[in-house]
């Protein structure tokens, strides 16, 4: 099972190392990995997801290191996950309009367009980007680059009262 | 006077203000420049003959003294030899700091001579490490290193040099306050846990307070032998924890585990609660983790809250430091008991009683026969009357030595626990006596472990520090054929080491140091009264052992607790665990 976990490090040389040595070391796999800066320059970002049954050694071993300052599971609904990709796709002159059809659903973008070939740009909820592959996929995948997913969570604010939104 | 001065000269104020009064340490290209100032500072540089052996002598030191030890190589592969040392002080929780040379920063990535990329291997094996590239950033790397070793859970911590950043010119300053967001260790255990424990200890009826190094490391024996006696409880000191209660205390049941007494292994399988401190449910503790101490509710006290949960499940988790917890403990006990005893537990003590009278550790020395290890380790301490520091290695000879030796104090039992590291007890024991010269520093070694580092012992006769060995030579990697008698089928492949070459006494003579060989039982007393009455120059004294004995009581790697086995009389049957089961 995948979980997504959000690492909040100092932003210090060879912090990526330590994260990426700490997980070979103790066998976590990490399904992807992404990391960018934050609001705050002395700090960066690190969105992990996880392949594994239980996270409470992966975060508690993510504390071990110097660097870390905050680890956040963000729980299914409880965050927000955006990937991006771009794939490139066979694309004959028959079926170009019925490709271009089911980018469009998509809302994804045409970056590039070649004899035989379609390139579409998509991002969004990393579920939508899957959907879209396998319906890309009888037509051929000829490339495909995918971003690690990044995650921030949801801002509930509740008004004194558990699960109530505070009107807006 | 002049606030400038070069990074090799910061670096050693920098280890002088921290109160470094001696690094082990073999100097080369990169670290040249450290060397220099060196000369003309109070810190004693001991020159060891492998960095292997500096930086477990750094090990030993820490041990001893509880202070920080600190050892030193050049970049490349004075820096890959610390790496065993370091990964040993990580395991075992013993606070370093390793200072290498590196090849200058515009080397870096080219595999310049004698470059090594020290940090990304050494990240594994520390608790933190750093690269320095700018002179100016000694003082603040220096005084965060430290830190970071001697607090929280201890451990090793490496500053990697180049040559060029020691060379440079820098002001120096004090340290700036150390800003470290993401470390906070956590002293005092939350109070509603502290409670919920106490609650936990007062409705058992057959508790065991199993306790590990963290006791040790924290300084917290006092306050253990204090709760132990105001709660009652039986007490267990893990292979790390020796010496946190005393041997000779009737609440203290020793040893548990794979080579642990019977009393303390199935007291901690029958009990209904394990008050666990500063331990980590290791392996060779737990046996097979399913079937281990089954009906037992979990306290667990540690510093490091990712040990608690690793591997057993807690019901009261407490993170803290081990001194400080047991101090709230004894504390909220106080209060609650209110001046009364605290509850019987008649029942389980003479259970504990009866287990210890039916099966009690015991050797049997035949006058005439080849010479017992326990009966060298047991005439030793009945000889210094365990006023001693013990230092072992790794294998049959470190089990018998925690098996046989009473402990009565902390920090006078120095090995290798968790990596196992054949070959520690020589330069340990050098660096155990170098920081505490007043103490009588005995190493137990076998032969398998001295023939690894046993060059040391120039180091110690060289620089003065009269160090004891006793090589327990029974001509094998004994440990290792043991389980080839047990799992493979008597096959005895590679753990034959021959007792007869080399020759210890020789050997040692030719180091500086005394050589004394015993080779009958009759040759014990007079060997060990004469290796104890020299005390100017390190001794060796070669004791010709049984090339067959076995360390029991055992439980098989992997195996349940529940099934210990006293002597050779009770094996497993040939279809027990077979050898791909066991590590």
């Amino acid at each position: 099972m995948n979980h997504v976990i959000n690492v909040q490090v100092e932003n210090k040389p060879g912090v990526l190392a330590r994260v990426a040595s700490m997980f070979a070391g103790r066998g976590f796999n990490i399904h992807s990995l992404a990391v960018g800066p934050t609001a705050d320059p002395a700090m960066s970002r690190m969105t992990v997801v996880v392949d594994g049954p239980e996270m409470e050694q992966v975060i508690k071993q993510l504390y071990k290191l110097v660097h870390t300052v905050k680890v956040t599971e963000l729980t299914p609904g409880q965050g927000i996950e955006r990937e991006i990709m771009m794939v490139r796709v066979n694309a004959e002159a028959d079926k170009r309009a019925e490709i271009l059809e089911a980018a469009a659903i998509f809302k994804a973008k045409t970056v590039d367009v070649g004899l035989a070939t379609l390139t579409f740009e998509l991002a969004g909820d990393p579920g939508a980007l899957a959907d879209f592959l396998e319906l890309m996929r009888p037509y051929g995948i000829v490339d495909l680059a995918k971003s690690g997913r990044v995650a921030i969570s949801r801002d509930i604010k509740t008004n004194g009262k558990k699960g109530r939104l505070r009107s807006a | 006077m002049s606030n400038t001065m070069t990074g090799a000269q910061a670096l050693i104020h920098a280890l002088e203000s921290q109160g470094v009064d001696i690094v082990f340490g073999v100097p080369g290209g990169a670290i040249l420049p450290a060397y220099d100032p060196l000369l003309d500072s109070p810190i004693r540089h001991v020159l060891a003959r492998h960095e292997q052996g500096a930086g477990h002598m750094a090990s030993g030191y820490a041990h001893a003294t509880g202070r920080v030890g600190v050892m030193v190589a050049t970049s490349g592969p004075g820096a890959t030899n610390l790496i065993t040392p370091l990964q040993d002080c990580y395991m075992d929780s013993i606070p370093v700091v390793a200072i290498t040379g590196q090849v200058a920063t515009h080397s870096i990535g080219n595999d310049a001579f004698q470059e090594a990329h020290t940090w990304g291997i050494s990240m594994p094996a520390t608790k933190h490490n750093y690269l320095v590239t700018d002179a100016a950033d000694i003082p603040e790397v220096v005084n965060e290193a430290f830190h970071l070793a001697s607090t929280g859970r201890p451990g090793p911590v490496l500053i990697d040099l180049p040559k060029d950043v020691l060379a440079a010119t820098m002001n120096w300053h004090d340290p700036k306050e150390i800003k470290l967001p993401g470390y906070r260790p956590s002293v005092k255990g939350h109070p509603l846990q502290v409670k919920a424990a106490i609650d936990m200890i007062l409705e058992s009826e057959q508790p065991v307070l199993y306790t590990g190094g963290g006791v040790i490391r924290a300084g917290g024996a006092a306050e253990l032998r204090a709760f132990a006696e105001l709660a009652d409880l039986p007490v267990v000191t893990t292979l790390m924890a020796r010496g946190a209660m005393p041997d000779s205390h009737p609440l203290c049941l020793g040893m548990s585990g794979m080579h642990g007494s019977y009393t303390a292994t199935t007291a901690i399988q029958r009990s209904d609660l394990l008050v666990t401190i500063g331990a980590r449910f290791d392996d060779r503790v737990t046996g097979e983790v399913k079937s281990f101490a089954p009906d037992a509710k979990i306290i667990h006290v540690d510093v490091d809250p990712a040990e608690i949960g690793k591997v057993r499940k807690a019901d009261v988790p407490i993170v803290g430091d081990a001194k400080a917890i047991l101090g709230q403990l004894i504390e909220v006990m106080e209060k609650k008991l209110g001046g009364k005893r605290s509850p019987e537990r008649t029942d389980w003590h003479e259970q504990i009683a009866e287990w210890q009278r039916d099966y009690p550790l015991k050797f049997d020395q035949d006058p005439e026969g080849p010479i017992q290890q326990q009966y060298v380790i047991s005439e030793l301490h009945r000889l210094t009357g365990g006023d001693a520091i013990v230092v072992a290695g790794v294998g049959q000879h470190q089990m018998w030595a925690s098996q046989f030796w009473g402990f009565e104090r902390p920090n006078t039992w120095i090995n290798s626990g968790g990596l196992g590291t054949m070959g520690y007890a020589v330069p340990a024991a050098v660096g155990a006596k170098a920081g505490k010269p007043d103490e009588v520093v005995f190493a137990i070694d076998g032969d398998g472990c001295f023939q690894m580092t046993m060059q040391e012992l120039i180091t110690a006769s060289v620089e003065g520090i009269p160090a004891k060995i006793a090589v327990m030579n029974n001509g094998s990697l004994g440990m290792v054929k043991q389980w080839q008698k047990l799992f493979y089928h008597e096959r005895f492949s590679a753990t034959d080491l021959t007792n007869h070459t080399p020759d210890y006494v020789k050997l040692a003579e030719a180091m500086g140091c005394v050589g004394i060989r015993a080779e009958r039982p009759a040759d014990v007393v007079p060997a060990l009264e004469k290796a104890l009455a020299i005390n100017d120059k390190p001794v060796v004294v070669d004791f010709v052992c049984d090339p067959d004995a076995m360390v029991f009581p055992m439980v098989v790697a992997g195996g349940s607790n529940d099934d210990v086995i006293m002597s050779m009389t009770d094996l497993p049957d040939p279809a027990g665990p077979q050898p791909e089961d066991v590590i």
